[in-house]
């Protein structure tokens, strides 16, 4: 086993397979695309899993390693790795497609073969980007998978879909701008590496540390989205289909979370501890603030973006309070968050498949007609609020008790999602689900088809499986993140 | 079989029932939904009763069953702790809800929901039981959550009656209030003890009993132990409904009634009682926390029990009676008198949850309507019914003897003992109390079963009684056609309005089925006989062992109350000689005088006390004021924030504002590019001058 390029297998096979997908070519042969797709999407979740099975629980250092010149001149390396931070998320984010083309099957019915075809290769470039050691390798996974989606936005998204396809590329390029320039400051004072392991241990001092430190900031603050720079989220999630929805809340918004732990942290420890107290404020206001604007939404949608904001303030407070159980919680919350915040979009879109809107208003009584959807809806929904046995409760609890050690106050204005997620989350649901038969819409629904029902099945065992029992998502981390905060708290200034 | 399989067994054995009911719901038919949930919690019950003798022969645990999670070097684990405390709540927590699966047979005969309903009550015992199994404070908050999970469930169980989802949000809303709290505390246990286990916890407690925390500033600084404390009987506040988080408790009367029994009177919501007598060897060493829990007690029990007074709604009569008893054990807990709190928890949750009961029996008779005064004269139709009532007010109100009396009269003079500061005032709140529940429980029980009968008049004006917002009559009756299996059933609000609550004219209430009674004089045995038989052992005994702990010389309440016991048959007698039975003597009296033999004169004091019965309509205005400042200041502020902040500052200005600067100028700038030769040779000849000029110049 140790031989095979398990990672390149991971980042090629869903690549490859959406490229003999988008040869189908039109939607005559659509039946036959969405068959090649699933097929190419759990043949991806299936070559990831000797990644959990295989990996070796004793050693922070990377491992399933590849390394193979790519660029000699510029010494950049097509290098490959994971450890106990990223493993989870190749999982992860090829678990997640399976979900997505399973969510698309029958609601997409146009060009079927190409939207099928950028989940595939943006499922790729994404595992790409959690297992790509190398600067530039990491640089070019990163913005090569805007693309699928703002083609995904901009294609089958809403009506106001091209304004938020804009809006999201050029967020999210402006912090891409400052981060190249980082990769490159980073590469001439290294000597001329582009590995990101050189720059781990490369010493550098306080100013460019710092300099360093907000170029990284600004790039991943965006794709986090942390306040105040994420308001393009509700606009692409409002516009996006249910698939780009799911990949976005799933997987997209982790990749600004990881840049943290990969870059940030380990490249600028100092300037990391002496700007802490930034990065656990503007969480705090992402958890505070952004609840309450979630409370007053009117749009599903925009309802449950707003929510993913204030769950990724857990990530980011979890990160820089640099304790395990932080950062783990952190880690624990971003997985559990691809599970539950990807199964919250799903169900807004099983009911805007049916009724075609996303209004709060619009709905009411759903229970009467759609008894099953509404139990799965109940399940995600507390999970969301972060109810125990269900993962949404594991990282928040997990960040909560680190933060009263570092500071009661943080603690206390974090533990307040406790009454405001749940005052969100179960409102909608209140007003959507329960009561009476609210309209001739809501009376015509029809329940959820065994399509659906598989979906939610598999959403449901993650979150469920997490909730009751996340050792085994933990003790994979333990050497990797023990190792990071060991790092972390050593100066890199001589 | 091996001790720990059957511990296991306790908590599972109702879960299996909960999945099987649940899952299968709509296919099973309601039989097998019965059976496999009712075994499961005989199983359960009959396992507890193993343990007790089990662990009455000295045989504790505290092991792990699983490990949950490792992080940062610390240890989450599932695990149990069997002692006298966790078999005491065992036994009471599988015998009410075996008594409550009974009577749901009758009780929800006719609900589409039928099975769903029994999924949900077997899934709150197991979850009720980890919490009380639990060695650990993470699975006191897993168990904590769950049963305010199933509540919310069942509470919105007819989930198409605003005012059921409106209360089903309330209470778990404010439930999350006393969790907030609950959470914190349990992160200050972690970072100063490094562990969550129970028992290391409390080995470690002494020596930090000195640490003070700077949480405000530089200054004094705050007890750890006081902190702590006060964090985690917040969440017993949310959960044990203590002023000013009780609000929840008297709306959650909109479930079906068996559930306003299991969970709503006799376990759930005595599970922070039970939390804080756990935690003893923690509040012990805080006398600030220990008189913060006396006063908040206190006002419960007293101004609670106020409110019962005016209700006609049967049902919210004995939730604020709940409420009321409530505030006692918690004022025995701020004593130090935790033996005595989970000894009135005990007796409590067979007489309140039998007063439940009787009470959905009585609403069965009288086919759904719940207002007292079209009742009258019950006891005629409905013996078994009119007796077992009469046992549980009894029992409720203190009458020697009685289960009640032993531990409610405990209560009083544990208080009469304490030192704590507070302990005069909750002195006087209790002893209140004791009037005050005696003649609000006389009231129901005289207009409920005895005086004229005003029944019958169902079609006239069953909703006539506009004076009151707490008239949601329940109704089991709504999808009518009670053969179909349905999960979610039907029964929409128009249903509900068509049928009429209550008796015609002419129809008399009939005693319930045997399903129902059985439950009732069941749970009536031990109202009357379980108070004489363990008050001995529990207060006075070496019962407890070391599963409560009691500093004795800093709170030597329980030692002094041992000097004046001489007898469980003595201390009866004895009562019939002090002011407390009196108190209580004159408030059935009144209640009598008042309901049956001069009804006129309550009606005049309405009348005349105008803004008091205002106040006390209004229930001290708690409701409102959370309505307008907490619900409707959140959403005020969210909707600033959000068109303020986001759409208004953010997106506007410097999202869009940047956007709008660059087109600007733009704009600008291309109004240079002319096009035309001589502007730009004009431009450049200004340029070249320029320059020229500088340059001479500076030469």
């Amino acid at each position: 086993m140790s031989g095979t390029p398990l990672l390149s297998l991971a980042i090629w096979v869903p690549i490859l397979a959406g490229l003999v997908v988008l040869a189908t070519g039109s939607d005559r042969n659509a039946p036959l695309a969405r068959a090649l797709s699933l097929i190419g999407a759990v043949a991806g979740l299936l070559v990831t899993i000797p990644l959990y099975t295989g990996f070796d629980l004793h050693t922070p250092a990377m491992q399933f390693v590849e390394l193979r010149p790519w660029i000699p001149r510029f010494n950049v390396n097509y290098h490959l790795g994971v450890d106990g931070i990223s493993m989870l998320f190749v999982i992860l984010n090829s678990f997640i497609t399976v979900t997505v083309v399973l969510a698309g099957w029958q609601v997409i019915d146009s060009k079927v073969a190409q939207y099928h075809a950028g989940f595939l290769i943006m499922s790729g470039l994404l595992n790409g980007i959690f297992s790509a050691l190398d600067g530039v390798l990491f640089y070019v996974f990163f913005e090569a998978s805007l693309i699928p989606l703002y083609l995904i936005i901009g294609i089958w998204g809403g009506p106001n879909r091209v304004y938020a396809a804009f809006k999201f590329f050029l967020f999210t390029l402006f912090g891409s701008l400052l981060f190249l320039i980082a990769l490159l400051y980073l590469f001439i004072s290294s000597g001329g590496s582009f590995s990101i392991l050189d720059w781990h241990r490369m010493p550098i001092g306080m100013t460019a540390q710092t300099w360093l430190f907000l170029a990284f900031l600004v790039a991943f603050a965006v794709k986090v989205p942390m306040w105040p720079v994420h308001t393009w989220l509700p606009d692409a999630h409002v516009e996006a289909p249910t698939g780009g929805s799911i990949v976005l809340a799933a997987i997209a918004l982790k990749l600004g979370a990881y840049g943290f732990l990969r870059f940030s942290l380990p490249i600028a420890p100092d300037a990391s501890h002496e700007l802490a107290g930034l990065v656990i404020a503007l969480s705090l206001i992402a958890i505070i603030y952004i609840g309450f604007v979630a409370l007053v939404q009117e749009d599903m949608k925009k309802l449950v973006a707003y929510s993913s904001i204030a769950h990724m303030g857990f990530v980011t407070l979890g990160f820089f309070i640099f304790s395990p159980l932080g950062v783990e919680g952190a880690l624990v919350q971003m997985i559990s968050h691809g599970f539950v915040s990807g199964a919250m979009f799903f169900s807004i879109g099983v009911m805007y498949d049916r009724a075609h809107s996303r209004l709060i208003a619009d709905y009411g009584g759903v229970v009467n007609t759609m008894p099953k959807f509404a139990a799965f809806f109940m399940l995600f929904a507390m999970a969301n609020a972060g109810l125990p046995a269900t993962s949404g409760f594991v990282g928040e609890f997990m960040v909560i008790l680190a933060a009263v050690e570092h500071n009661f106050w943080v603690a206390f204005a974090a533990a307040s999602t406790m009454i405001v997620g749940a005052a969100y989350t179960l409102w909608m649901y209140k007003r959507v689900v329960f009561g009476s038969v609210a309209n001739h819409h809501v009376a015509e629904l029809s329940d959820i088809n065994g399509r659906e029902f598989l979906v939610f099945v598999l959403f449901a065992i993650g979150a469920l499986g997490m909730g009751l029992y996340p050792q085994p998502f933990t003790e994979v981390m333990h050497s990797s993140v023990d190792e990071l905060l060991r790092h972390v708290a050593l100066s890199k200034i001589q | 079989m091996e001790m720990q399989k059957l511990y296991s067994l306790v908590p599972l054995a109702p879960l299996v029932g909960a999945i099987v009911a649940g899952l299968f719901c709509r296919v099973i038919p309601r039989w097998v939904a019965h059976t496999v949930t009712i075994a499961g919690v005989a199983i359960s019950c009959f396992a507890s009763f193993l343990i007790f003798r089990d662990v009455l022969a000295g045989n504790t645990y505290n092991g792990p069953v699983y490990q949950w999670l490792t992080s940062g070097g610390y240890r989450f684990e599932v695990g149990f702790l069997i002692d006298q405390l966790t078999v005491t709540m065992m036994l009471v927590v599988t015998f009410v809800s075996l008594m409550v699966h009974i009577y749901t047979i009758g009780y929800m005969q006719d609900d589409p929901g039928y099975n769903r309903f029994f999924s949900y009550i077997s899934l709150f015992t197991f979850s009720m039981l980890m919490l009380v199994m639990s060695n650990n404070f993470m699975q006191l908050f897993f168990g904590w959550e769950a049963v305010g999970l199933v509540s919310y469930l069942l509470i919105g169980f007819w989930y198409t009656r605003p005012t059921a989802i409106f209360a089903n949000l309330k209470a778990f809303l404010v439930n999350r209030v006393g969790d907030f709290g609950f959470i914190l505390g349990i992160g200050l246990v972690l970072a100063h003890f490094g562990t969550l286990d129970y028992a290391a916890v409390f080995a470690k407690a002494p020596e930090l009993a000195g640490t003070t925390l700077h949480l405000f500033g530089k200054g004094e600084g705050v007890a750890l132990m006081t902190a702590t404390c006060i964090l985690l009987f917040v969440g017993a506040m949310g959960k044990s409904a203590q002023v000013p988080l009780h609000v929840w408790l008297p709306d959650s009367m909109e479930g079906p009634t068996p559930i306003s029994a299991l969970i709503h009177a006799a376990t759930m919501v005595t599970a922070g009682i039970f939390m804080v007598a756990r935690m003893s060897p923690l509040f012990e060493l805080s006398d600030t926390a220990l008189s913060f829990v006396i006063v908040i007690g206190a006002v419960t029990a007293l101004f609670m029990g106020f409110l019962g007074i005016i209700q006609n709604d049967i049902k919210r009569v004995v939730a604020y009676s709940t409420l009321s008893q409530l505030g006692y054990m918690t004022v025995a807990l701020g004593a130090s008198a935790y033996s005595v709190a989970i000894f009135h928890l005990m007796t409590h949750a067979f007489f309140k949850a039998l007063l439940f009961l009787a009470a959905g029996s009585v609403i069965i008779g009288m086919h759904h309507d719940q207002d007292i005064r079209n009742m009258g004269g019950l006891r005629r139709y409905m013996p078994v019914t009119w007796i077992t009532s009469l046992i549980g007010s009894l029992a409720l109100i203190g009458t020697p003897f009685f289960a009640g009396f032993y531990s409610k009269d405990s209560i009083i003079e544990a208080v009469a003992l304490s030192h704590i500061p507070g302990a005069r005032f909750a002195y006087f709140a209790v002893m209140a109390g004791v009037f005050v529940t005696a003649f609000y429980s006389f009231r129901m029980y005289f207009l409920v079963f005895h005086g004229e009968e005003r029944f019958g008049k169902a079609a006239a004006d069953a909703h006539g009684h506009a004076d009151h917002s707490s008239h949601a009559p329940e109704s089991t009756h709504a999808g009518s056609s009670g053969g179909h299996e349905d999960d979610h059933g039907h029964h929409s609000d128009d249903a509900h309005d068509a049928h009429h609550h209550g008796l015609a004219p002419g129809e008399k209430p009939h005693e319930t089925p045997w399903v129902v009674t059985l439950p009732l004089i069941l749970l009536a045995i031990p109202s009357v006989v379980i108070g004489y038989i363990a008050i001995e052992p529990m207060l006075f005994g070496d019962y407890f062992k070391a599963s409560i702990f009691v500093d004795a010389t800093a709170h030597p309440v329980m030692k002094e109350l041992a000097h004046h016991f001489h007898g469980a048959f003595a201390m009866a007698t004895h009562a019939l000689t002090t002011a407390v039975f009196w108190l209580a003597a004159l408030g059935v009296a009144l209640s009598w005088f008042f309901y049956l033999k001069r009804p006129d004169i309550p009606a005049a004091i309405k009348e005349r006390s105008g803004w008091l019965y205002k106040l006390l309509d209004n229930k001290y205005y708690f409701d409102k004021f959370n309505e307008v400042f907490f619900a409707g200041g959140a959403r005020l502020l969210g909707r600033g924030l959000w068109k303020g902040g986001d759409a208004g500052l953010i997106d506007g200005i410097i999202v869009n504002g940047s956007a709008h600067f660059v087109g600007w100028f733009a704009r600008m700038v291309r109004l240079f590019q002319t096009g035309h030769i001589y502007h730009y040779a004009f431009t450049m000849i200004i340029g070249v001058f320029v320059l020229m000029t500088l340059w001479v110049t500076r030469a």
